[in-house]
């Protein structure tokens, strides 16, 4: 491979602060218009900054640029395929940035007054109905901010619920497979991880699961899982799981990640769950942005109910005038507040939007082609050297996503799940997501979605078998990828060892 | 089909026998019959997007927004102007639709951005290390009394009233998952009583929370009131509203360990309350105890200078139930609006609008308090918000003033029983004086035709509204 240095590579990396200088500015604000009284006869001179911070100065076509040249430094969902599993990087329709930007949604000011605010509180009663059909619960809060955000809501909603019955219980379960913000949240919500193992077909242990109830069952307050679960793969003893859990008193929890597999196919409702949280950033188009922002929306059962965050938005009926939308700050049992105002209400509009716009149909033939997809692309990589190099995990049909194995790769090319995910980059394409779940070796974790085409699915199957060929006779290749990115690997052992965070300026 | 899927029928033959199956429903067979939905969802079918965007259109003008109502409500979320280049740049591809940037080489743009933000809002706060962003600003409230908890092992927490009443009950929601106790600190002409928060703070305390300015805009003696916390070894944490920043004293020259708040004012839109950005900014003491990303410096394998995800070992994908927090998806986005909209005003003008801000507050303050009914709440000095009294009932009023296009402010009775005839008013750069002119001519009006329609024949002068209600 020939290392010549390509024009962003030789651009050496400049912050927004090292292009400054005294003088430039981009703004020009409004006039005074007011007295001009010096500011130390308004607020006392002690309670006063005596240096500005030194933010950058610099005019705005250059901020423009600055921003614009950062921006090719990123590769994003619409330049190209990102199976990154569990993420769910499917297409952010532009429509929905539209109707977000009106500014009956984007200048409406969260204290408004409801009398006056009937349009939003309408939408947002309407994406609660959605929603509560689509998961089978009907009870809806919109508040959680991200899916960890729900998850801490779900385990705080099943305190609530076992205090209002005099209970105080200990015990989270989760499977050894659950994603990370699983085990942090039943940490923040002041309860203890026991991890659940995983069967020969991938879903749950049941010997395992009963002896982790049998063990003390009294002190079981919840059983966390996706389901599918991080591997793609439906638990058919779901309904067994339901009744176990219950009968030990504790609650079900859907970490609802995956539920783009399943829309208008099956519902985490009649499964057996009490509560779930939704990623509208996920299965309902939100875009990522980078890192956020998304909402984690929660639906749950009649006994949850009374303990929703407040303020929850009700629909009230008003004797034949139509319908009328209030926020409802009086539920005396409630949990209280996750966060400010009333939730991510930009998120909700593109996620009703894109609910509109498939409908119930849509979105059900949505979840059928990403299980179409997922099966595919997975079917294409059993043939040929990433049959043997990276063979599935769990032999069966898939759900939305599936997990390969890098070990056999590992252990005859000596190549990692890493230097294959490395050298992807120099083909165009984001990597899966890698080393999870934990319990596969070397994993790669797939999830190509439903609005990729075949041929995208076809180009990147082709790719990961050029890349193993490549590496039959010349590992080091893919060992020292990727090349053609605007940096190449980078040392994140120093950035953690002396950790330097912000820009100096002088 | 829907549009945003690719599948002819013709992919769907050929997908369907390279799998070796003869119908997707053959795929759907591992989930067990009796939970298979068996029905159609019961929503409406789906639309054209032209008649997506007219019903969504037609919701959104069922809301009084402030391009349509001149808004002086504030509460923690204001109506600043956000320049164009703030959407211009948010909405390219390339920031709006990557994921998180777990693969660094092709992720610089969005990293390097993080990294100027946390070197921003240093810069605001004056303390050394700030994170990448959170939620929003009362859930990050509630994340720095976790890490406090962790910090001194302690579970008692002293809360001033003048904190924003959504963060109170956040902390109190998220104090009851983690096990603290939440003591709330009275107020006292309009800023937090110093006594009795020195006789709430004890060596059990594991921090003090005080905002400035507080929710009722008085800018508070954090330095003073700090000095308890200081005293018995608790985490001093400061929320404050980061457009007042470009004149007032930073959190960190008071003596604060950790500075946080709401985003909203830096390049974010009201959005009837969010997405927006919590920041979360600390000393270097608490580096490896902070929630959230973190982007830092490095270089790749050939020199080249780069941007990471940094202290990884902190977060939720990598230590699981031992993460300092449980945040994924946080609001990178919503920051880099912010960071926009910051180089856009650059140093001077981030000045000189905080400037702005403390002189048509002062303005409008004076002009409200000469206002016939109507009282200063409290004195003490506000940046860019105030509160005052009202001698007839407040929600009335305001529903006056609204039938004149005006939102005259946030009704403090909805939080602060003891200011139930209190009206808190907030200024930006976007209300002018013809504005806050017309506002207090609206807001006297609105109190001479309330108090006509509590007392017909113009007697009774000694009941007061409460006594009428």
């Amino acid at each position: 491979m020939a290392l010549t240095e390509t024009p962003m590579q030789a651009e050496h990396a400049r912050t927004i602060y090292e292009k400054s200088k005294p003088g430039r500015r981009a703004a020009v604000l409004p006039d005074i218009e007011v007295p001009e009284t010096p500011l130390a006869e308004l607020i006392p001179a002690e309670l006063l900054r005596a240096e500005p911070p030194r933010l950058p100065e610099i005019a705005e076509p250059e901020i423009v640029r600055h921003y614009n040249k950062l921006s090719r430094r990123n590769f994003d969902l619409d330049s190209g395929f990102y199976p990154l599993g569990s993420c769910t990087m499917k297409h952010n329709p532009r429509l929905n940035e539209r109707v977000a930007a009106l500014p009956g949604h984007a200048r409406l000011h969260p204290a408004q007054d409801p009398k006056r605010a009937q349009g939003a509180l309408e939408l947002m009663s309407l994406l609660q109905e959605s929603l509560g059909e689509i998961c089978g619960l009907p009870h809806v809060s919109l508040q959680p901010s991200a899916g960890s955000h729900g998850e801490l809501a779900g385990l705080l909603l099943t305190r609530a619920f076992h205090a209002d019955r005099g209970e105080e219980r200990t015990k989270v379960l989760a499977p050894d497979t659950s994603h990370g913000t699983n085990p942090a949240s039943v940490t923040m919500a002041g309860y203890e991880v026991v991890k659940v193992a995983t069967n020969e077909r991938g879903g749950v242990e049941m010997d395992d699961l009963r002896a982790k109830i049998d063990a003390d069952p009294d002190q079981v307050a919840c059983l966390m899982l996706t389901n599918p679960n991080t591997l793609g793969l439906f638990d058919e003893n779901i309904a067994e799981i339901a009744e176990l859990i219950h009968a030990a008193g504790g609650t079900l929890y859907y970490d609802g990640a995956n539920l783009n597999a399943v829309m208008g196919h099956s519902r985490p409702g009649d499964m057996g769950f009490d509560i779930v949280h939704v990623n509208l950033h996920k299965s309902f188009s939100q875009p990522h942005g980078g890192g956020g922002p998304g909402a984690g929306p929660i639906a749950v059962s009649e006994r949850i109910e009374p303990f929703l965050p407040r303020p929850q938005v009700v629909r009230r009926e008003n004797n034949g005038h139509g319908p009328s939308f209030d926020l409802d700050h009086e539920r005396p049992k409630s949990i209280g507040r996750l966060r400010g105002f009333q939730g991510n209400f930009g998120v909700f509009v593109r996620s009703y939007a894109y609910i509109l716009s498939l409908g119930g149909d849509g979105l059900a033939e949505a979840s059928e082609t990403a299980v179409l997809n997922a099966n595919y692309l997975k079917a294409c990589l059993a043939e040929g050297l990433a049959g043997e190099r990276l063979p599935v995990a769990f032999e069966r049909h898939c759900m939305h996503e599936f997990v390969l194995s890098g070990k056999p790769m590992k252990r005859e090319l000596g190549l990692a799940t890493l230097d294959l995910a490395k050298r992807l980059l120099d083909f165009g394409f984001h990597p899966p997501t890698v080393y999870f779940p934990l319990l596969v070796e070397e994993a790669l974790m797939i999830e190509p979605t439903e609005t990729e085409t075949k041929e995208s699915l076809d180009g990147f199957a082709a790719a990961i078998e050029q890349i193993l060929a490549e590496a039959e006779s010349d590992p080091e290749r893919a060992k020292q990828a990727p090349y053609t990115t605007p940096v190449r690997r980078l040392d994140e052992v120093k950035a953690t060892r002396r950790p330097v965070v912000r820009q100096e300026i002088s | 089909m829907t549009r945003y899927t690719s599948a002819t029928d013709a992919d769907r033959a050929e997908m369907l026998a390279a799998i070796g199956v003869d119908s997707v429903d053959d795929l759907f067979e591992q989930i067990p019959e009796p939970l298979r939905l068996g029905r159609p969802l019961a929503l409406p079918d789906g639309m054209s997007e032209a008649e997506v965007y007219e019903r969504l259109a037609a919701l959104a003008a069922r809301n009084e927004d402030a391009e349509s109502q001149v808004c002086f409500v504030g509460a923690g979320m204001y109506d600043h102007y956000v320049p164009a280049i703030v959407d211009a740049i948010t909405q390219r591809s390339e920031f709006l639709t990557p994921y998180t940037p777990y693969q660094p080489e092709i992720s610089q743009g969005g990293l390097q951005v993080m990294f100027e933000f946390q070197t921003a809002m240093s810069e605001l706060t004056g303390l050394p290390v700030s994170n990448a962003g959170l939620y929003e600003g009362p859930s990050s409230v509630a994340s720095a009394g976790y890490l406090a908890m962790a910090a001194t092992k302690r579970k008692r927490f002293v809360v001033s009233r003048g904190l924003h009443p959504h963060s109170r009950e956040t902390l109190e929601t998220y104090a009851v998952g983690y096990g603290a106790e939440v003591v709330e600190v009275d107020l006292c002409d309009g800023e937090t009583d110093a006594a009795a928060l020195t006789a709430a703070v004890d060596g059990e305390t594991a921090a003090v929370f005080l905002q400035s300015p507080n929710f009722l805009g008085a800018v508070e003696q954090v330095e003073a009131l700090g000095a308890a916390a200081k005293e018995h070894g608790a985490l001093l944490i400061v929320a404050t509203d980061p457009m007042t920043l470009g004149v007032l004293k930073p959190p960190g020259e008071c003596g604060a360990d950790i500075a946080l708040g709401e985003g909203q004012p830096l390049g974010n839109r009201l959005d009837f309350g969010g997405p927006s950005f919590g920041f979360f900014c600390a000393t270097e003491e608490q580096i490896r105890r902070m929630p959230g990303r973190i982007a830092g410096e490095t270089d790749d394998v050939d020199g080249r200078r780069g941007f990471v995800l940094a202290l990884q070992t902190r977060e939720q994908h990598i230590r699981r139930e031992k993460a300092t927090h449980n945040i994924c998806t946080a609001q990178a986005l919503n920051a880099l609006g912010a960071m926009v909209h910051l180089a856009w005003l650059g140093r001077e003008g981030f000045r000189e609008l905080g400037e702005l801000l403390v002189r048509r507050t002062a303005y409008a303050r004076e002009r409200l308090a000469a206002v016939e009914g109507v009282q200063l709440l409290h004195t003490a000095p506000v940046a860019r918000e105030f509160a005052v009294r009202l001698d007839v009932p407040v929600e009335r009023v305001l529903e006056r003033c609204a039938e004149r296009g005006i939102a005259a402010g946030y009704p403090l009775g909805r939080e602060y029983p003891e200011y139930e005839d209190g009206l808190l008013v907030a200024i930006t750069e976007r209300r002018t004086k013809v504005q806050i002119d017309e506002m207090a001519d609206a807001l006297g009006a609105a109190i001479v035709a309330e108090r006509g329609a509590l007392f017909p024949d113009g007697g009774e002068e000694n009941a007061t509204a409460q006594e009428v209600r």
